[in-house]
C-alpha cells in the first residue's frame, strides 16, 4: 500500500513536469530551437499569478490569466527575438536563451526580491481526501487530474485537429509543409505561445512541489531538458512517459535513498540518454 | 615581409597590458587575478566548444573539481603551490577523460544535456561529501607555502597575480601549439562535419575525448589557482553560473580567436565588478543583455570589432607609407 502512495506522489510530480515541459518539447522538436529560457517563461507566469492572488483574484482565475499573459509574451518573444535564431545554430540559441533567462531572473529579483514567493492554494485544494486505505492530499490528486485532462486534450488536438495535423507536418518536414501551403511562421508563433502558456500553468499549479523563487528558471531547467531529452524532441507521448518516469524515480529515490536521491536521478538520466540518445520512445517518423 | 613581422607585434599587447595592470592596479589587483583565472577557464572552453564544437554547459564541474583537488592537496598532503597545481590539473584531466569517454559518442543537444547531468552529479556529490568539500561552508584552512620557496603569498595579491599570469602564459602557449597542429585542425574538421572526418578515417571519438580531457585539465588548473590564491574553495565553483559565465565570456570575446578569451573575460570581469557594486542582481541583467546583444549583433564576438579597428589602423598606416 505504501507503494501506491509513492506511485501517486510520483505521478503527481510527473504531471507537473509534463505540463511545464510539453511546450519545450514542441519548441525543440518543431522549431529545433534550444530554448534555455523555457523555465523563465514558466516562472514569469508563476510570479504574475502570485501577484494576482495577492490582489485578491481567485486562484484558478489567476492561473488562467497568467497563462494567457505569458502565452502572449511568448508569442511576442517568438516574433522578435527568437526568429533570428532559427538559422544561427545551437550555440547561438543556447547563449541567447541563456541570456534571456538571466535577464528574467534579474528583473524578477529586482521586483520581488530574492526569497521564496508564496503562491497559496485555494482552500478547496488544501484538504485531505479519503482514497480508501488512507487520506491523501487533495492537491496531488488535483495535479494528477489536471495532467490527465491536459494530456487527453493535447492528444485530441494533435492527433485529431487540423492545427495538430499541420503541427505534425511542420515537425516532420518544415520545407515540405511550407510547400503545401502551411503557414509555418504563424504556426511557430502560435505554438510557441501555447507552449509558454502551458509552462506558466504548470508552474502555477505546481508551486507547492517546485517552489517559486527567482532562480527557478535555471534551477529546474535541467529537469525540463531531461524530460524533453529522454522523451524525444517533438514527441508528446514520449515526454508524457518520460515526465511520469522521472517523477516516479524522484519520488521513490527521495523515499528509499534520501541521501542519494539526486544522484539516482541524474545517474539514471545519464544512463537513459546514453542508451537511447534520441529519446525513450522512438518518434513515429523514425526509420 | 614587414606585414608578417608587424603581425607578431600584436601578440605583445595583451601581455604588456597584463604587466601594466600589475604595476598600476593597486587595490584592484585581486580582481585582476580573478580575471586571469577566468581567462584560463574561458580558454579551456574555447578548445572544447570553439574548436571541437562540443556544446557544454557543465564545464564548471572541472573548475570546481580542480579547486577542491588543490585545496585538499594543500590541506592534507603538501602546501606547495606548483605541486598542488600539477596534482589538481592532472587529476581533473583524468576525470575529464573518463567523463568524456562516457558521453562523447552523443552529439548536439543530447550531449549538452549529458554535460549538464554530469555537472549536476558532481555538484550533488560535493554537497554531500563534507569530508572532502566542507559542504555549504566550503573548504577552509588552506595556507599556501611561498611560491618556489621564495615568494610569499602576500595580502595584496602580488605573488598571486604573477603566479596566475605565469600559469596562464604556459597554458596559452600550449593551446596555441595545439590549435595549429594537425590534431587541432582535425578538431575544427570534426566541428564542421564529424561524418566527413570519419569518412577520411579520423578517429573522431578518440580526438574528442583527448581534447575534452585536456580542456578539463586546463579548467582544473584554473580552479586550482582560484583555490590557492583565495585560500578557499566552495560549492559555487561548481555552479551553472560559473559554466554560464565561461560560455558568456567566450561568446563575448569571440570563439576560435587566440585572444578572444582575454578580451571577453576582461570586459566581463570589469563590467561585473562595477555592476555588482551598484546592485548584486543588476549584474545578471547586464550579463544577460550583453549575451543577447552579442548573439544578435556581434556574432563573432568583440574580437571581430578589434579586427575592424586593427584593419583600419593598418590600412591607414599603409596608405601613409605609400605616399
Amino acid at each position: 500500500m505504501l507503494y501506491v502512495t509513492l506511485l501517486l506522489d510520483g505521478i503527481a510530480y510527473g504531471m507537473v513536469l509534463f505540463i511545464i515541459s510539453v511546450g519545450l518539447t514542441v519548441t525543440m522538436g518543431l522549431m529545433r530551437v534550444v530554448n534555455l529560457a523555457h523555465g523563465a517563461f514558466a516562472m514569469t507566469g508563476g510570479y504574475v499569478a502570485a501577484t494576482l492572488v495577492k490582489a485578491g483574484v481567485p486562484f484558478f482565475l489567476a492561473a488562467a490569466l497568467s497563462a494567457g499573459a505569458v502565452g502572449l509574451l511568448g508569442a511576442g518573444a517568438e516574433l522578435t527575438i527568437y526568429r533570428p535564431l532559427y538559422r544561427k545554430g545551437e550555440l547561438a540559441q543556447a547563449l541567447m536563451t541563456f541570456g534571456l533567462a538571466f535577464v528574467a531572473i534579474a528583473v524578477l529579483t529586482m521586483i520581488y526580491g530574492a526569497r521564496l514567493e508564496p503562491l497559496p492554494l485555494p482552500k478547496a485544494l488544501a484538504g485531505l481526501v479519503d482514497i480508501g486505505y488512507r487520506t491523501y492530499p487533495a492537491y496531488r490528486l488535483f495535479l494528477i487530474a489536471v495532467g490527465l485532462v491536459l494530456a487527453v486534450i493535447l492528444w485530441r488536438v494533435i492527433d485529431g485537429s487540423l492545427y495538430g495535423a499541420r503541427l505534425r507536418a511542420a515537425v516532420d518536414n518544415p520545407r515540405m509543409a511550407r510547400a503545401v501551403g502551411i503557414n509555418v511562421n504563424r504556426l511557430f508563433t502560435v505554438t510557441f505561445g501555447a507552449g509558454c502558456a502551458l509552462a506558466s500553468l504548470g508552474c502555477v499549479i505546481g508551486a507547492e512541489l517546485l517552489p517559486l523563487e527567482p532562480f527557478y528558471a535555471l534551477r529546474y531547467l535541467v529537469l525540463f531538458l531531461v524530460v524533453v531529452g529522454v522523451g524525444g524532441y517533438g514527441n508528446f507521448k514520449g515526454s508524457f512517459i518520460a515526465a511520469l518516469t522521472i517523477g516516479m524515480i524522484d519520488s521513490a529515490g527521495k523515499f528509499f535513498f534520501p541521501g542519494v536521491a539526486a544522484y539516482l536521478l541524474y545517474g539514471i538520466v545519464l544512463a537513459l540518454l546514453l542508451w537511447r540518445p534520441h529519446g525513450l520512445v522512438p518518434p513515429r517518423s523514425a526509420g | 615581409m614587414a606585414g608578417a613581422r608587424l603581425g607578431a607585434l600584436w601578440h605583445v599587447v595583451p601581455w604588456v597590458t597584463a604587466l601594466v595592470v600589475y604595476y598600476t592596479a593597486g587595490g584592484y589587483l585581486s580582481l585582476g587575478t580573478n580575471v586571469l583565472i577566468m581567462i584560463l577557464l574561458t580558454l579551456s572552453l574555447d578548445l572544447v566548444l570553439g574548436h571541437a564544437g562540443i556544446v557544454t554547459l557543465g564545464h564548471a564541474a572541472y573548475f570546481g573539481f580542480g579547486a577542491y583537488a588543490a585545496g585538499n592537496f594543500a590541506v592534507h598532503v603538501h602546501n606547495g603551490s606548483l605541486a598542488g597545481l600539477l596534482f589538481a590539473g592532472a587529476l581533473t584531466g583524468v576525470f575529464g577523460l573518463l567523463t568524456g569517454a562516457l558521453i562523447l559518442h552523443t552529439e548536439g543537444v543530447t550531449l549538452m544535456m549529458l554535460t549538464l547531468a554530469i555537472a549536476s552529479l558532481v555538484a550533488e556529490f560535493a554537497n554531500h561529501a563534507h569530508f572532502l568539500t566542507g559542504g555549504d561552508d566550503g573548504l577552509q584552512g588552506i595556507r599556501m607555502a611561498p611560491l618556489l620557496g621564495l615568494f610569499r603569498f602576500d595580502l595584496y595579491g602580488h605573488t598571486a597575480y604573477l603566479y596566475s599570469l605565469g600559469v596562464l602564459c604556459a597554458w596559452f602557449v600550449a593551446t596555441w601549439r595545439i590549435v595549429r597542429s594537425p590534431f587541432g585542425r582535425s578538431l575544427d574538421g570534426i566541428r564542421q562535419s564529424p561524418r566527413r572526418m570519419r569518412a577520411i578515417g579520423t578517429p573522431v571519438w578518440r580526438r574528442l575525448v583527448a581534447v575534452y580531457g585536456l580542456s578539463a585539465a586546463m579548467a582544473g588548473s584554473a580552479g586550482a589557482l582560484s583555490a590557492q590564491t583565495t585560500r578557499y574553495a566552495s560549492l559555487s565553483a561548481l555552479s551553472i553560473l560559473v559554466s554560464g559565465t565561461a560560455v558568456v565570456t567566450l561568446a563575448l570575446g569571440g570563439t576560435r580567436r587566440l585572444y578572444g578569451a582575454f578580451l571577453g573575460a576582461t570586459v566581463y570581469g570589469v563590467v561585473q565588478s562595477f555592476a555588482a557594486e551598484i546592485d548584486p542582481f543588476r549584474w545578471m541583467l547586464v550579463v544577460g543583455l550583453m549575451l543577447m546583444g552579442v548573439v544578435l549583433f556581434a556574432e563573432k564576438g568583440l574580437m571581430s570589432l578589434v579586427d575592424l579597428g586593427r584593419n583600419a589602423l593598418v590600412g591607414a598606416f599603409r596608405r601613409a607609407a605609400r605616399r
